[in-house]
């Protein structure tokens, strides 16, 4: 079966696409960026703030089940309804010890396919190659927290 | 003997599978990796050693100390790296076209 989420990274690159046909006509799909309360439900965050314009920002604040909160933030530089957004995107509050996640440029595409179907090409670019390749590796990371829960039986002891 | 060492035989062990996890928020030194476990070192360097036979773990000489680093790349090649990653935006992609459909029959 065909995979309805790709993405296209190439090896030694700074950059990657994300691509995603959507059972969804173009402007509900965009309506999903646009409306506070919808990218809420779908991205699993709190909107501070969200301007949909140029030279607009966005605040976003998630809550991992530890109760640690966590804050993305960004400014919109493009904002064209049912055709772009282009916009930056930052971590906040990464621990000093941790990886520090230099700020990542997206541009972000819809596209009409059919009257009941979209695409969206979601084209991020990252500092360095390291800095990709870093941020890909996060959810990694998480899976293997997330799948084996035994990890958390050998590292909890040694705490 | 010298078994061939392969991704997933080195990701079926739970220490390897936390060295892992470990090393993939910062590069670490042997020392530092065993420090997290209470198995003997020489069991954490054994682990270590698989790893890196397997190309999951790279070392990178710095001054006198050796680092152990996620190989990103052969992560991507066998897509155990990669996978985690798309599947993420595809359970928030599934998320958005469930919400956006029931959005639409309410109206």
């Amino acid at each position: 079966m065909e995979q309805k989420t790709k993405i296209h990274a190439e090896d030694g690159k700074q950059d990657l696409t994300i691509t995603r046909e959507f059972d969804l006509p173009l402007e509900l799909l965009f309506k999903a960026y646009e409306e506070p309360n919808i990218v809420e439900q779908w991205m699993g965050t709190k909107v501070l703030k969200l301007e949909n314009k140029k030279h607009g920002s966005y605040q976003f604040e998630t809550t991992d089940p530890k109760g640690n909160k966590h804050g993305f933030n960004g400014v919109i530089h493009e904002f064209v309804p049912t055709e772009k957004i282009t916009r930056t995107f930052e971590m906040e509050n990464t621990p000093a010890s941790a990886y520090r996640f230099p700020i990542q440029l997206e541009f972000l595409e819809f596209e009409k396919l059919t009257d009941a179907t979209s695409k969206l090409t979601m084209h991020i670019l990252y500092r360095s190659v390291a800095d990709r390749d870093q941020m890909l590796k996060l959810p990694f990371a998480q899976g293997i927290n997330m799948a084996h829960n035994r990890i958390q039986d050998i590292l909890n002891p040694l705490k | 003997m010298n078994l061939r060492r392969d991704v997933f035989q080195a990701i079926a062990d739970p220490t390897r599978r936390a060295i892992l996890l470990l090393v993939a928020s910062q590069a670490m030194t042997a020392g530092a990796i065993a420090a997290n476990f209470d198995t003997a070192r020489p069991t954490v360097s054994k682990h270590l050693q698989i790893l890196t036979e397997c190309e999951l773990l790279q070392q990178q000489q710095n001054g006198r100390e050796i680092y152990y680093h996620l190989n990103a790349l052969k992560m991507k090649e066998v897509d155990d790296f990669i996978e985690p990653f798309r599947q993420m935006w595809d359970d928030r992609f599934n998320k958005l076209e469930a919400i956006m459909k029931n959005y639409k029959t309410e109206k």
